[in-house]
């Protein structure tokens, strides 16, 4: 299979604009004829169905929540990052792409870090003329703080509460599209297949969550803004709902899945407090601004925090990394504090935390000034946890976040499925082996507003319209086989929960797969997923009918493709011999115990083709080529 | 702790529905309530029994999609909190808890706990946004907004559209949903060239919705999780008046100038 990422030739910064004029236009009076079906109405779904919708494109939206204004992007936190250098710190795009390409440990597509870094600016600016609130200096223009990964300070926010922000601007944008009739949108419905007629993706199979009526949707092109898998942990920081099913069955029909294994594990989430836990939270990275990460230096010291003095506290990330300190990148942090607790130096009551400390910040600038920047965090950790952290540390533990992998997109995000295109969290394209923090909400907005608007306009130009019927034998196949596949789910009435598997699964894949892999560990969870899926198909108890509102159901659907693409994710893990980023494989680090990357063998984009049922997967590979960057080793030293 | 449940049942929006009672044993005070939910449902389905259907999804308290009342409180009893923040702690062993759905005629209930919130949606669609396209928005900071301003309109914005507020009205009102979104907008200045149009849609898409009237008991701002102040309220109320009045004497001026 020949990948072409279809990057233009030329200097980086001309690139994008070089590509647009090159790409066909579709004359406005034609656009109506052609329908876009966006799946998903988070910050990449929500902007791309506003964007087409905007430009005469007739477009369905679809989303499993019963409002687009839900989707998780909401939860985001901490900020969005932009190349505006309002803050005369030295910013620019140069460098908003040169702190995201090392970020990701420089396996990347630089093309494509390069034109997100110049579209940042934009996004602003879009956002701002929405309305959105996003915090003034008295002067009245826009302010910013600090994020990981970066010496500058260019991350715009409102609050903690930036991802929601940002979603209710697109959502305002979308309803307004919804309000004129120019999208149609469809609320508690969930894709169950891709549908391809003559190799073009053509449609979807799409569950009515309400009345589980399956139903056909055909269209000119089909984007898929469906999000990322980090619930293939079962503990993650992710919504309940979020799951793999959309790309994973896209996946099955033939679009590639790259860089599955690249996770990331966010350093400072609430840590797990009991068995019965359904998910986790996280407190923004932003709190890395004004708290200090420590543990006692004595394993084993149990004393409460206020009575261990000054000489006996570890600032471990201060002490290793002088320069970045508390704002190390989220891979890095992580593994350190995995390090401090693994050597026995974790505190409260499972040993599985560290200290995020705000004495010294609120000595400095008062309570009030932490309040106004963090009060809403604070708040929300007071309600989980019971502890007041002004009083006391804040205890924090890395957990699952963020997924750099996704389907293969070219420069333009169109999979290799031609008309099938993929943005934000969905696709692999721009965040490498570990995403910086307040990139998510840059490239989720980047991909919707900027960039599928003028892709999307070439593939039309260059095919026409003409949308199959969904009487099309391709969509009655596939209908059939979602049927076959729920009634099979049913009909085990097995003696096992769903939840029951899920949490099986993602224990093994934390163990395994998770911030720390080696061979022997990633071989032992090769057999132990496929064990757990057979048993699943023999044991699981989905009480109910497909014929109503049925949650043990679309679980069970969510899981069963969480079993196979778990297995996909350790293959990816295991044929990566190195480290780079989120990927730390134990058995390939430097002295200093840091990722130890092998450029000479593993500088490309692992791209896995479905293999068939009960087969392997098929290992493609695109070469990385950086024309500007030089790689380097990391360091945050 | 052990704790008796009352919870409601009701098969599809076209069943009667009513409350079942259940047994919740060895509830660790650490959850939160939907996952002492969660730990009943697992039960029930191993019994055979079908799962309470409820809405939930990021957990942490900001999609809004989680809506239970909990002994008649929206939210239940803990201020400034979503139900999926409310942990056992807040309860005593051997409480007796009773669990709803939100009540409003613009809400009918879908099944069990699960209710039907798409009108706050067509009132957003009605004309809570901005009209402005993707592209050619002027640079960022062109237009300052002063730092009071800015912080007002978050207070409003951070409304996360769970709907607390209608189940908590006698009336079933909307007043603090809508105004919430009115006066974020109605706060910048991206958002005042249509401020009136805006206003005016947004409470006639209410009132086709079947959403009653506010009449100042303020038991939505006791139950809002993000604590939306009813000040809001006053600030739409005004909006309006000033819109309608304005669309009265343009619609006068027009008529005696011959261009009605």
């Amino acid at each position: 299979m020949k990948l072409e990422s279809k990057v233009p030739s030329g200097p980086l910064a001309e690139k994008w604009d070089k590509h647009k004029f090159e790409l066909k236009l579709v004359n406005p009076a034609n656009k109506r004829k052609f329908h876009v079906i966006v799946v998903g109405s988070g910050l990449a779904g929500a902007s791309a169905a506003a964007s087409l919708a905007e430009l005469g494109y007739t477009v369905s939206c679809f989303c499993y929540q019963d409002s687009p204004r839900r989707a998780h992007s909401i939860a985001a936190q901490g900020g969005i990052n932009a190349a505006k250098n309002y803050q005369n710190d030295g910013d620019s795009v140069y460098r908003l792409f040169y702190d995201t390409i090392k970020g990701g440990d420089f396996r990347s597509r630089e093309a494509n870090v390069y034109r997100l870094a110049q579209l940042s600016t934009a996004i602003i600016d879009q956002c701002v003329a929405q309305g959105v609130p996003f915090a003034r200096e008295y002067g009245g223009t826009l302010a910013n703080r600090s994020f990981g990964g970066a010496l500058v300070s260019r991350t715009f926010y409102a609050r903690g509460q930036t991802g929601q922000q940002l979603l209710l601007g697109a959502y305002s944008a979308l309803s307004r599209q919804i309000g004129k009739g120019q999208v149609q949108m469809f609320t508690r419905s969930e894709m169950l297949d891709l549908v391809l007629v003559n190799g073009h993706a053509k449609g979807i199979i799409v569950r009515d969550m309400v009345s589980g009526q399956i139903t056909s949707h055909s269209a000119d092109a089909v984007v898929l803004a469906t999000g990322g898998y980090s619930n293939v942990y079962f503990l993650s920081t992710n919504a309940k709902g979020c799951n793999v099913t959309a790309i994973y069955r896209a996946y099955k029909k033939g679009a590639l899945m790259a860089n599955p294994c690249y996770i990331q594990i966010h350093p400072t989430c609430i840590p797990v407090s009991g068995d019965y836990q359904s998910k986790l939270t996280l407190m923004s990275e932003s709190l890395r601004n004004d708290g200090r990460i420590w543990v006692p230096k004595t394993a084993g010291d149990k004393r409460p925090p206020n009575q261990i003095p000054e000489s006996e506290r570890d600032y471990y990330l201060e002490r290793k990394y002088p320069t970045y300190g508390n704002l190390a990148p989220r891979d890095i942090s992580s593994r350190a504090a995995k390090e401090v607790c693994d050597a026995g130096c974790g505190v409260g009551e499972t040993r599985q935390g560290v200290y995020l400390d705000f004495s010294d910040a609120i000595k400095r600038l008062g309570a009030h000034v932490i309040a106004e920047r963090y009060g809403n965090l604070f708040h929300m950790y007071e309600k989980i946890t019971g502890e007041n952290p002004y009083e006391v540390p804040m205890r924090i533990y890395p957990a699952p976040h963020y997924t750099m992998g996704g389907l293969w997109v070219d420069y333009n995000l169109e999979s290799n499925i031609p008309g099938l295109f993929v943005l934000g969290e969905a696709n692999f394209s721009d965040h490498g082996a570990n995403r910086l923090g307040a990139s998510a909400l840059m490239q989720g907005l980047a991909d919707g507003y900027f960039v599928i608007p003028y892709t999307i306009g070439d593939y039309f130009a260059r095919t026409g319209p003409g949308r199959p019927s969904t009487d099309h034998a391709e969509f009655k196949a596939a209908e059939k086989e979602v049927q076959e596949k729920t009634r099979k789910l049913l009909s085990i009435n097995g003696r096992r929960t769903v939840d029951s598997f899920h949490r099986e699964l993602g224990k093994i894949m934390w163990e395994y797969c998770g911030m720390g892999r080696n061979e022997s560990g990633l071989r032992k969870a090769l057999s132990a997923i496929p064990a757990l899926r057979a048993e699943f198909h023999q044991d699981v108890k989905v009480p109910g009918e497909n014929e109503e509102l049925n949650q043990s159901l679309e679980r069970a659907g969510r899981l069963a493709d969480f079993l196979e693409f778990a297995e996909l994710m350790c293959h990816d893990a295991l044929q990566r011999n190195e480290s780079c980023g989120g990927h730390f494989r134990e058995e390939y680090q430097t002295k200093e115990g840091e990722a130890q990357r092998n450029d000479a063998e593993f500088c490309y984009v692992s791209c896995w083709e479905y293999g068939g049922a009960g087969q392997a997967p098929i290992l493609h590979k695109e070469p990385l080529e950086f024309e500007t960057v030089h790689l380097a080793q990391r360091s945050y030293k | 702790m052990n704790l008796t449940l009352h919870v409601w049942r009701q098969k599809n929006a076209r069943d009667k529905g009513r409350m079942v009672r259940y047994e919740a044993k060895d509830v660790n005070p650490h959850m939160s309530i939907l996952e002492m939910l969660d730990v009943v449902n697992e039960q029930l389905t191993l019994q055979g029994i079908n799962p309470i259907a409820f809405d939930h999804d990021c957990r942490e308290g900001i999609c809004g999609m989680c809506s239970l009342m909990v002994n008649g409180i929206a939210h239940g009893p803990e201020p400034g909190t979503t139900v999926c923040q409310l942990h056992m702690r807040h309860f005593k062993d051997g409480d007796t808890i009773y669990i709803e759905p939100w009540r409003a005629r613009a809400f009918p209930v879908i099944k069990d706990l699960i209710v039907d919130r798409s009108a706050l949606d067509r009132i957003i669609q009605a004309g809570g946004f901005v009209s402005i396209n993707t592209g050619g928005a002027p640079d960022g900071n062109a237009i300052p907004v002063p730092k009071d301003a800015a912080e007002t309109a978050m207070d409003a914005a951070a409304c996360i559209g769970c709907g607390a507020c209608v189940a908590s009205c006698k009336n079933a009102s909307a007043m603090l949903f809508v105004a919430a979104k009115v006066s974020h907008l109605a706060n910048l200045p991206q958002g005042k060239a249509e401020a009136h149009e805006r206003v005016r849609q947004m409470v006639a898409q209410m009132d086709a919705e079947g959403f009653g009237g506010c009449t100042n008991y303020f038991e939505c701002e006791a139950v809002c999780p993000k604590e939306i102040s009813v000040r809001f309220i006053a600030q739409m109320n005004r909006e309006f008046m000033t819109a309608s009045v304005r669309k009265l004497t343009t619609a006068a001026a027009a008529k005696s100038s011959g261009f009605g």
